[in-house]
């Protein structure tokens, strides 16, 4: 294991990290190099160049290091290749159900506070997001960077249509859907022929156009503003409410409980469990039929797609809508749980967030979305004292992943079908 | 040939930019047969197949594809996936499967459309109707035998990317088989096989054609393909036909000859076309 350290291989290590602490002296000497300082004479400029040395020297020593440990490590003997760990579907299912218990049980554990049960309801909306969007771009195959429109269209929905119409939330919901899949539909059809870059282009214009809508169309969406005052759900027409001004029962009264306000919280938090574990069960099931494997279809090969007789067509604006329904529902339930919404809240930087769970998690793997928007998501949310450095942990927790696991962070795709379980009818004619 | 053809390609002209790519072509492919499309490098061959197939648009001509139920398709006027659809089924010269899907699966896409309209466009699917269930076990069924046929039947479950070379092009036929054609398409099936895998292919496609009536269009480069399976050869050379017949007629054509390989020793080009030797 020593000899493979060699005389000239750590000289070829110290020239690599010699560069990159050239590269790192480089970047550093206008960033660090330099310090404005405000005395009586206005602003003027200091030099701090020891602070050039440190950070070269620092990347000079942690790229060697990085490198030599790598060296070892495959020079290390290694008595079997150790195949490709692929975790089997029954240990899958078993995770899966776990963290489904996991999540139903989390507002009786102990340790469940107000606080986190509504981090939990937060990462859940990001989940569901993530498995709305993984349709569009994880079996599709189509990259989209304005989901975040049909989240806000959502959204603004369920509040106009309260505000305006008084209609409870159970029945804006499937109008938000609908009327989220009917943008998707509205999206898909000048984007058809666009693959790759020009649709996520096109797409990345389509969120913008709806957010400046949302901004300028102030006689409708109020604008900058927002909507405020958005009904909160109610429990099946029983409103959560300390007491209700129009005398009709609440929740705590039907039940006969005290009233709390973590009763809300926690119908939000199931809610949004089962909107989400609806979105996954319909994706799971959606990718046996037909028209799933036609969209993992189209992702791998749009021209095969069309010399079969699938219409690529109708094979995309399906996608686009479906993926949008969840993305209306989603958006429904934001409003309803903020009460408040404004385009603020439906910027590029959230369809960016979510596009980023979706590939993380490994395109296409329900269970590795959950694990990438726990990531990019809750953990942002309990480190917000660094709030400052959100953005580099975000980038360089992504840089990281890409090079450890490029394929995201759960890539195995199970088969739709397995002709391996499938026992043989009687022999017949079965292909004249 | 009292039969009306399967396909009738007349006067196809495209031209791309300046260049002339197909010139006033026109030809017959006779129901029931294996009619072969061969030609050197550039000829225009896998042009006419992507006219054929709705890839490009021909600038002039028609071509009338006939089902056995005597409906008659304009393929020039439709759209690829309804050419499809109607009938004809195609392969790539440059395999072109689904590589992530299984080998089941690839074959299950090929069947999207019957079994799409058994799920009632995902209705009856999501509820899993029995008349649904019906249906995806008939075509289960199918790509089995397909599976079967092509002797890939122990791969079913591996992802169609990983397959060897041969074995690739043979999915690929299976693939175009379960989109049920009258007319089978195949761009090169030949490339790439070693002798061996170029035998076991042309049984396959003799079997095609006489089990299950399916007439066949072929490109190849392979003589020992051509000159032993096909009932009639469509010489091409520059975009312009320049000779057709039986494989006899074709092989003794000085024409062919001419133009095939470009030389000028007969000798060398009669054995090539005779397929390095190989009997005929």
């Amino acid at each position: 294991m020593e000899g493979a350290v060699s005389k000239t291989s750590i000289v070829a290590l110290l020239r690599d990290a010699g560069a990159a602490a050239i590269v790192a002296a480089l970047l550093a000497f206008p960033l660090l190099g330099f310090r404005l300082v405000d005395s009586a004479q206005g602003l003027s400029l200091d030099t701090r160049l020891i602070w050039v040395v440190y950070a070269a020297a620092v990347v000079f020593a942690g790229r060697f290091l990085f490198s030599l440990a790598r060296v070892l490590y495959e020079a290390r003997p290694r008595a079997v290749a150790r195949p490709k760990v692929a975790v089997p579907g029954r240990a899958r299912y078993l995770v899966g159900i776990a963290l489904i218990a996991v999540a139903l049980l989390l507002p009786w554990l102990p340790f469940a506070d107000r606080n986190i049960i509504d981090k939990a309801t937060l990462i859940l909306i990001y989940v569901m997001l993530g498995w709305g969007l993984n349709i569009v771009v994880g079996l599709a195959g189509l990259l989209d960077l304005g989901y975040v429109a049909f989240y806000a269209v959502g959204a603004y929905s369920y509040a106009l249509l309260s505000q305006h119409f008084g209609l409870s939330f159970w029945i804006c919901l499937p109008l938000a859907g609908l009327l989220a899949a009917s943008f998707g539909v509205a999206l898909g059809f000048p984007v058809l022929r666009l693959r790759g870059d020009y649709l996520a282009i096109v797409t990345l214009g389509f969120g913008e156009i709806v957010r400046e809508v949302l901004i300028n169309w102030g006689a409708v969406t109020g604008g900058p503003n927002g909507i405020s005052g958005i009904q909160r759900p109610s429990f099946f027409g029983l409103p959560m409410v300390p007491a209700s001004p129009d005398g009709a029962t609440t929740f705590a009264q039907f039940f006969h409980l005290a009233f709390s306000p973590n009763h809300r919280i926690i119908f939000l938090y199931y809610l949004i469990l089962a909107l989400a574990l609806a979105t996954n069960l319909f994706t799971l099931r959606i990718r046996r039929l037909p028209i799933g494997r036609a969209w993992e279809a189209l992702r791998e090969d749009e021209i095969a797609c069309r010399s079969l007789g699938l219409n690529p067509t109708m094979v995309k604006l399906s996608a686009f809508a479906i993926g949008a329904t969840f993305a209306g529902f989603a958006g429904s339930f934001f409003a309803t749980r903020q009460g408040f919404i404004s385009p603020e809240s439906f910027t590029f930087i959230e369809s960016a967030i979510i596009l980023a769970i979706v590939v993380l998690g490994g395109m296409g793997s329900q269970i590795g979305i959950v694990l990438a928007a726990f990531l990019l998501v809750g953990l942002p949310e309990w480190f917000r004292d660094l709030e400052q450095f959100r953005m580099l942990a975000f980038g360089a927790a992504m840089v990281l992943i890409m090079l450890w696991r490029p394929q995201g962070l759960l890539s195995h795709r199970e088969p739709t079908l397995r002709l391996g379980g499938v026992k043989p009818l009687p022999v017949k004619e079965a292909g004249a | 040939m009292m039969v009306a053809p399967v396909l009738s390609v007349e006067h196809l002209t495209i031209r791309f930019g300046g260049l002339l790519a197909i010139d006033d072509l026109s030809f017959e492919a006779a129901p029931g047969d294996i009619t072969a499309l061969i030609g050197p490098n550039g000829a225009g061959k896998t042009t006419v197949f992507n006219c054929i197939t709705g890839f490009y648009k021909p600038d002039v001509g028609r071509m009338t594809f006939r089902r056995e139920s005597g409906e008659s398709f304009l393929l020039e006027r439709m759209d690829g996936f309804r050419i499809a659809r109607a009938g004809v089924v195609r392969t790539f010269q440059n395999i072109r499967l689904f590589p992530g899907m299984s080998v089941i699966e690839n074959l299950m896409v090929a069947q999207h459309v019957p079994l799409m309209r058994a799920s009632l466009y995902s209705v009856a699917g999501f509820l899993r109707l029995r008349r649904y269930l019906d249906v995806e076990k008939q075509a289960i069924e199918r790509a089995r035998y397909w599976l079967d046929k092509t002797g890939l039947l122990d791969q079913a479950d591996v992802p169609a990317g990983s397959l060897p070379y041969g074995a690739q092009r043979r999915l690929e036929i299976a693939r175009a088989m379960c989109a049920g054609p009258s007319l089978l398409c195949l761009d090169e099936p030949a490339a790439g096989l070693n002798p061996r895998e170029s035998l076991a292919l042309n049984e396959l496609l003799l079997s095609i054609r006489d089990e299950h009536g399916i007439s066949i269009l072929l490109i190849e480069h392979d003589m020992s393909v051509v000159m032993q399976i096909s009932d009639r050869i469509v010489v091409l050379e520059q975009g312009r036909k320049i000779s057709q017949g039986t494989p006899d007629e074709v092989r003794s054509d000085p024409e062919v000859i001419r133009a095939y390989l470009g030389v000028e020793d007969e000798e060398t080009a009669v054995a090539v076309l005779q397929g390095q030797g190989a009997r005929g």
